[in-house]
């Protein structure tokens, strides 16, 4: 056993699965959850984040490996008696029953009194601020609405443990950060622990205490929103993760913990060696457009500073972001605080560029 | 304010009522998709909406006993058929007169089929009497002939009662006749149709009537000349009850031709001797002195009848109003009942049935699904009749399933199971023919059942059935709905299959309904049975349109 399995709530063990015994869409999966914890599990489509929850729900088995809740394997225990809500994309919301049967459903299958049952389903639905809506039926429900009664039917039976399948995706934008704000309050309120998916970054970083990278079956990076942004451990994290500028070469030399990286149109500039290990490996270095320094007074005398063109100037009212040519790059992108100080800039403008060394990552040449 | 809100209404930029222009805009639109589903419309009309008006038209139409004997069916109006008397002789000349020129017009024997439908016989009787009829009225005939020769020549009864005109047509005609003979060319010029004298309909009624249907009767028949034919004997009966009653004063506003032959014949039949009618009949055949026959025509004289519709619930007309037939003629109810009954058994058993096979193909993966879908439609490849013979083979008292059993010691040999030419033979060869029907919408309705719903459930904490039961089933009803009413309205009115394995236990209304069509040949019987079969179905319909809602089934 590794050492994560002995004081997580939720413990993926060297899990791996395949459906048809030919290709593993989760490839060891090691993953400790905090009791509590909100881990949100994010990554492109056909990762296999869905995989995961759904073995950890019960709906799929696990090729390989074990899934532990509360320290005990659960391999063998049918869904129905894990006791994990549940959210699911589209809701599943029994269309034939009103919100409020909906609701009562976990507490009839769980031999709850009548009156019981009314009282906790009252109390689930003033909790999602729907308590008028009891006697609807979901089809007369708005989907924000019904989002709301999905998560009230996952918690009503007071479960350790949720799982949301991208309970989200089929908002419109404001709702969708509304909600976000919302679930995340909830969670921490009662306690739970939360397992969610997505594949939006925004979604992930804001609302969760550490999410997890996915990537072709494996995770790619789990940290906290912030460590993941500023420190990503790849160069798929840094490029999937908010936005980032790259740009190619080779490391010359590394040296107290700077790398001296050559580009491929020959400019040299400092970066921080992340994941390169030797003089002559390829490189991605990934800089974050609002750590572009174009004032040559913030940045160290000796740093690197490079050439750039200006080709697209936009006003975006909080913040200017301009679009650069670099090294070769046509898509390097800067972002300034809109200040009194700040200077807007004409396309086919040189200036010079430069940044601190420590912000930018010499990471892994993706293949 | 501006004249739009001030009058109401919303105005158009050219001024017209925005209703209008809208109208006016959206009617070629209109047109266009009338235009489109026009074919479909006409053929629908056609093939669907056509017979079933027909057949709802010919389960109450009853034209023919007044269309083939309108005279007696007025004159017989006002008998009174608990008399005891048989009809007057007012009624037996009128039906003389309908009798005759229904035989020359060949129509007395589809009148005794359709009689014979409420009184057996009626069919034999109509047809020895239009052996009889052409006799009764010599008697007269032989006396106005006595009397004058000339009553015999066809040319005295053209004179009195065509008219000129016609008469005038009449000779371009056979001029035009004898010259295309002498030339030897063919002729195929119809006779005019031969018009009644001005007049003589006041003066001498009945013979002119009966005269009118000779003529239009011997035209109608293979376009004989009337000018070539004297009158039928019962013309001549006419002609005596006619000058009987007829005042003087009467004739004598007849032109002096006229007047010059009746006259003396006017004057004669108070000489003549009578012929007694209701005799005569009696002659040719003993039933006609009865009242039961004349009842009977009196009965179903009238245009419409409910006749059809009565003997399909096992009621039947009499005379003396509506009466229940007698108990071993009483067979539709019972026909009814047990195609009701036998459709709900099938319909039960295709959900039974179906429902698993549904399940599977909705949820078993695309590979293994696809392969099943496929043994379902399979049948469907296959001729109908090759199905119900193939269970004809299995069910056989030494058939497959019988060897099998007695093979498995389950039955023995004496006892083999009767599994056909019964009601267990039509059960189960059309639960096998129908379930198709009820899979592919059951089917329809459980793809589209996302498998979240079942998930849900059970990570709410509900076990397998539970989540099945309360979850899964419910939504699946709509299917069932669909299914249900699609194998019940094909199965009310399966012929095919009951008739091969159904012996005479196991067959439906529809078979009977066959049998009148194809054998009986009572087409108003049958219409009225499918008639009423039609009612059931959207009876049921409406009734399950009420309980479940016909906006939930599904059909895919
Ligand atoms: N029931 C299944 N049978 C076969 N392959 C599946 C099944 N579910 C998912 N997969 C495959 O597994 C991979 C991961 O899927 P999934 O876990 O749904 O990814 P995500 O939720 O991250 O988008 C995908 O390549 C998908 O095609
Ligand atoms: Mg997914």
């Amino acid at each position: 056993m590794t050492a994560a399995t002995d004081n997580g709530f939720v413990v993926f063990d060297r899990v791996q699965k395949s459906y048809d015994g030919e290709t593993l869409v989760v490839k060891d999966l090691n993953l400790s959850i905090g009791k509590g914890e909100f881990l949100t599990m994010l990554g492109p489509s056909g990762s296999g984040k869905t995989t995961c929850l759904m073995m950890l729900a019960g709906f799929e088995t696990a090729t390989h490996g074990e899934i532990l809740l509360d320290g005990k394997p659960i391999n063998n225990i049918p869904p129905h008696k894990r006791g994990i809500g549940m959210v699911f994309q589209n809701y599943a919301l029994f269309p034939h029953m009103t919100v409020a049967e909906n609701l009562a459903f976990p507490l009839e299958v769980r031999k709850f009194g009548k009156s019981e049952r009314e009282e906790k389903v009252q109390r689930a639905l003033e909790m999602v601020q729907m308590g008028a809506f009891g006697g609807r039926r979901p089809a007369q429900l708005s989907g924000g609405q019904q989002q709301r009664i999905a998560l009230a039917r996952a918690l009503v039976f007071e479960p350790d443990l949720v799982l949301m399948d991208e309970p989200l995706g089929a908002l419109d934008k404001q709702l969708r950060e509304h909600m976000q704000f919302e679930i995340t309050r909830l969670a921490h309120n009662l306690g739970i622990t939360t397992v969610y998916v997505t594949h939006d970054q925004t979604e992930a970083l804001t609302m969760s205490d550490r999410v997890a990278v996915f990537n072709d079956g494996r995770i790619q990076q789990l940290d906290a929103p912030d460590v993941l942004y500023e420190q990503p451990v790849n160069s798929f994290v840094a490029q999937f993760i908010g936005e980032n500028n790259t740009l190619m070469g080779t490391v010359k030399e590394i040296e107290n913990g700077v790398a001296l990286v050559e580009l491929d149109d020959g400019e040299v500039i400092d970066a921080k060696p992340v994941n390169v290990k030797k003089p002559g490996d390829r490189t991605l270095v990934s800089i974050r457009p609002e750590r572009v320094e174009i004032n040559k007074d913030r940045l160290s005398p000796n740093a690197h500073l490079i050439h750039a063109e200006v080709l697209e100037f936009i006003y975006m009212g909080d913040i200017y972001r301009t679009r650069l040519r670099v090294a070769g790059n046509e898509d390097f992108v800067i972002k300034t605080r809109n200040a009194p100080d700040q200077r807007r800039m004409k396309p086919g403008e040189h200036i010079e560029i430069g940044w601190l060394p420590e912000d930018c990552r010499a990471l892994d040449a993706p293949a | 304010m501006t004249e739009a809100t001030r009058t109401g209404q919303m105005l158009a930029a050219d001024g017209t009522p925005l209703k209008r222009s809208l109208q006016r805009a959206l009617r070629a639109q209109k047109l266009r998709a009338l235009m489109l589903i026009a074919p479909l419309l006409l053929f629908i009309m056609v093939t669907f909406v056509a017979p079933i008006a027909d057949m709802l038209f010919r389960s109450v139409e009853n034209q023919i006993v007044s269309d083939t004997l309108p005279r007696t069916a007025q004159a017989i109006r006002d008998w009174d058929h608990n008399s005891g008397e048989p009809p007057s002789d007012d009624v037996l000349a009128a039906f003389t007169i309908d009798m005759i020129a229904a035989v020359e017009r060949k129509q007395h024997t589809r009148l005794g089929t359709r009689l014979n439908y409420e009184q057996n016989g009626l069919s034999s009787l109509f047809r020895k009497t239009g052996r009889g009829v052409g006799d009764i009225g010599e008697t007269y005939r032989d006396q106005f002939a006595a009397l004058d020769p000339a009553w015999t020549d066809p040319g005295t009864w053209i004179a009195l009662f065509a008219d000129p005109s016609w008469q005038a047509d009449h000779d371009a005609w056979e001029a035009a006749r004898t010259a295309a003979r002498s030339a030897g060319r063919p002729f195929a010029e119809p006779v005019p149709p031969f018009r009644l004298k001005d007049g003589m309909a006041g003066v001498l009624p009945e013979t002119a009537d009966a005269y009118l249907d000779f003529a239009r009767a011997v035209q109608g028949n293979r376009n004989g000349d009337p000018a070539a034919r004297a009158p039928w004997p019962p013309v001549y009966l006419a002609l005596y009850r006619d000058l009987t009653a007829v005042g003087v004063g009467r004739i004598a506003t007849l032109d002096e031709a006229a007047q010059a032959l009746l006259d003396p014949a006017h004057y004669a039949v108070r000489g003549f001797e009578r012929a007694d009618l209701a005799a005569l009949y009696a002659g040719i055949d003993r039933a006609w002195s009865q009242t039961t026959v004349w009842a009977t025509i009196q009965t179903f004289s009238a245009r419409y009848t409910p006749g059809y519709f009565l003997t399909a619930v096992d009621l039947k007309q009499t005379p003396d109003g509506i009466t229940s037939q007698p108990a071993d003629q009483k067979i539709y109810i019972m026909l009814f009942e047990r195609t009701l009954v036998m459709s709900l058994t099938i319909m039960g058993a295709c959900v039974l049935l179906g429902y698993p096979i549904a399940f599977l193909l909705a949820n078993l993966p695309m590979r293994t699904s696809n392969l099943l879908l496929i043994l379902v439609l399979l049948p469907f490849w296959t001729s109908l009749l090759v199905r119900t013979s193939a269970w004809k083979v299995l069910l056989q008292q030494q058939g497959v399933i019988n060897d099998i059993l007695v093979w498995i010691g389950i039955v023995d040999n004496a006892g083999r199971l009767i599994l056909i030419n019964n009601q267990t033979g039509t059960i189960i060869a059309m639960t096998h023919i129908l379930l198709p029907f009820m899979i592919l919408p059951l089917y329809s309705v459980m793809k589209t059942i996302p498998p979240s719903y079942v998930r849900a459930a059970k990570s709410l904490g509900a076990t397998n059935w539970t989540a099945f039961w309360r979850v899964y089933f419910p939504q699946s009803v709509p299917g069932i709905g669909a299914g249900c009413i699609l194998v019940f309205i094909l199965a009310i009115g399966y012929y095919i299959t009951p008739e091969l394995v159904g012996g005479t236990s196991g067959t439906f209304i529809s078979n009977r309904i066959a049998y009148h069509i194809s054998s009986s040949l009572n087409w108003g019987l049958a219409a009225a049975l499918g008639t009423i079969l039609l009612g059931v179905v959207l009876a049921l319909y409406w009734t399950y349109d009420r309980l479940v809602g016909i906006d939930k089934v599904n059909l895919g």
